[in-house]
């Protein structure tokens, strides 16, 4: 139990009416990439929020500890710990880079030429030395967040906050900040990132909790969420409604998408189930006019457990007739 | 570290960071200066021969220059309304408070740089004072060390008083709508008119409100005026205003922000 960076134990927060966290627990052993995965007003930020000090959980949360500190009683041996970088960008934008940098060396008291070496050495790392001089305020998304993820560095902080790290960048700037963060981890620091990108906490993560609607709805590494829901199938689709018709009373057990005349067939996407299908078609004289194979994938586990009408075998079995309904 | 070298030293850098956004950034302190020299130089200039009733330009000058520069103090602190205001908009302030640092240095780094940033306009004011006939009758050392706390307490009051202002105000725009009535309130004190030339019922209101204490101590400190009992009530309004300004920020400051 000593190992654990972040343990926090049903975190309750609401506004007024509003619940936006109804008893999350969360544990992220050190030294892990933990993903909060969620759409958008999930309470994601919320939990950040929470954890790095900035606001208060409600009374009726449990115990919360982060970096082994208790965040009631001592929160700023919570705060010593941390390094947050939150969603909407926290750099002084009317002061230059270096500036910026510095200002986080004074706070956290290094001295003067540990300081200056600290943020020489950062704004080097994260390709931002040619900019060190400019006003913060000029530079694009991707160089803002680069050094906000410096500017959190400067005090080497053991557990590190990042709520939605690449919102708003291009793809060469995800990736260079992907590259960031996993090098973080190989420096033992443990990385607390909220997404909605599911791409982002396949790569990223070791541990994906998806939260939506404020809980946890699953909680595991992304392999073990994508055996949630059986999103496997091979799709088959014909242009022709009697080359459908034929070919659906003779695959009894694929699912109909009778509007877009396809078949679903439920399969794990191996050659070996993938041949013997083709050879199946081939004898009962199927012939489609495409074919593709979908492999379950977060998105199948976000949308099953995000949507608004939660029913796990939907993907499988769209417009089922009613009597195989039962 | 202890908490009270904690607390200086972390409200030094803070106090450091507000001084470099102004030197950066003069134009906002710099427009501040405007309207008190603007209306120093209309009441002398345009309105004088009205409003001096008859005893000569030296005189008027003499009578508003103190008001003019209370309501220099007045007019600096909007900017400080406006800059507190723009900065808890920024995401910076979030990463503060998520530092292991003094809590109060955010606030207190503004204030000190509000405090400074008075005491620079003064000066500047003043001298625009100087240069146009103002001279102090015959005010001692002694006084004119008064003169000077006058200025700095009131500054400080009156600066807590922004912070609470631009703490409270959505941004900017809001910011400095609501701080509107510390450059207001010296048009309607004994600034520019002796009180006993305004209305009956409105004498009182005039004569209370914080800036006229201060004016007549300041115009007694340094003119040799008769100060009465103006000198107590304008550290009583000061005290008073710095200590509801503080506490009112404080408990906005420290509040979940949204």
């Amino acid at each position: 139990m000593t190992d654990l960076a972040i343990a926090a134990n049903g975190l309750h927060k609401s506004y007024g009416d509003k619940t936006v966290l109804d008893g999350v627990d969360l544990t992220v052993p050190e030294g892990t990439i933990f993903s909060l995965l969620g759409p958008n007003g999930a309470g994601k930020t919320t939990a950040v929020k929470i954890l790095s000090t900035l606001i208060s959980p409600d009374p009726a949360s449990g115990q919360i500890h982060v970096g082994g500190h208790d965040l009631a009683a001592d929160p700023q041996a919570v705060r010593a710990a941390i390094g947050v970088t939150g969603q909407f960008s926290a750099v002084d934008g009317l002061i230059t880079g270096e500036e910026n940098m510095l200002l986080m060396a004074d706070l956290h008291h290094l001295s003067k030429s540990e300081g200056r070496r600290v943020a020489a050495e950062l704004l080097e790392r994260f390709d931002l030395t040619e900019a060190a001089k400019k006003p913060a305020s000029t530079y694009s998304g991707g160089m803002k967040r680069r050094l906000d993820i410096a500017m959190t560095l400067v005090g080497d902080p053991r557990i590190i906050f990042l709520d939605e790290p690449t919102t708003g960048l291009d793809p060469r700037s995800r990736h260079t900040m992907w590259q960031i963060i996993r090098e973080l981890v190989t420096g033992g620091v443990t990385v607390f990132l909220t997404t909605q990108y599911l791409e982002e906490a396949d790569e990223l993560a070791d541990r994906i909790a998806v939260l939506n609607n404020g809980k946890i709805a699953a909680e595991g590494t992304a392999d073990e969420l994508k055996r949630i829901v059986p999103g496997g199938h091979i799709r088959l689709r014909f242009t022709d409604p009697t080359a459908y018709e034929n070919a659906a009373s003779a695959l009894r057990e694929a699912s109909r998408d009778d509007e877009s005349l396809a078949l679903q067939i439920p399969s794990d996407g191996s050659q070996r189930e993938l041949r013997s299908l083709l050879d199946w078609l081939d004898s009962a004289g199927v012939e489609a006019d495409e074919l593709t194979v979908h492999t379950p994938d977060l998105d199948d586990v976000f949308f099953a457990l995000t949507g608004p009408a939660h029913i796990p075998n939907q993907t499988n079995q769209p417009n089922q007739p009613k009597e195989n309904a039962r | 570290m202890s908490s009270l070298s904690l607390a200086v030293r972390d409200s030094s850098t803070m106090l450091r960071r507000n001084l470099l956004h102004a030197r950066r950034y003069p134009s906002l302190t710099l427009n501040l200066l405007l309207t008190p020299v603007m209306l120093l130089l209309l009441f002398v200039y345009i309105f004088g021969g009205a409003m001096s009733g008859g005893e000569g330009r030296s005189a008027y000058i003499a009578y508003i220059v103190p008001g003019i520069l209370l309501m220099t103090i007045g007019s600096t602190t909007i900017g400080t309304a406006v800059s507190v205001s723009t900065d808890m908009s920024e995401g910076i302030i979030a990463r503060f408070r998520t530092m292991a640092i003094h809590r109060g240095s955010v606030l207190i780094g503004h204030v000190i740089g509000s405090v400074l940033q008075c005491i620079a306009s003064v000066v500047l004011v003043g001298a625009v004072g100087v240069a146009i006939g103002f001279r102090s009758t015959d005010a001692t050392a002694l006084e004119w060390l008064a003169a000077f706390g006058l200025l700095v307490l009131f500054a400080l009051a009156l600066t807590w008083i922004a912070v609470g202002m631009g703490l409270v105000s959505p941004n900017a725009e809001a910011a400095s709508n609501n701080a509107m009535p510390l450059i207001l309130l010296p048009l309607i004190s004994s600034a520019f008119v002796p009180l006993d030339s305004m209305p009956g019922w409105f004498q009182p209101i005039a004569e209370y409100q914080p800036f006229t204490p201060a004016i007549e101590t300041l115009r007694g400190l340094l003119l040799g005026s008769e100060i009465g009992n103006n000198g107590w009530i304008a550290i009583g309004w000061s005290v008073g205003l710095a200590v509801l300004g503080y506490s009112w920020s404080a408990s906005k400051f420290n509040s979940d922000p949204k």
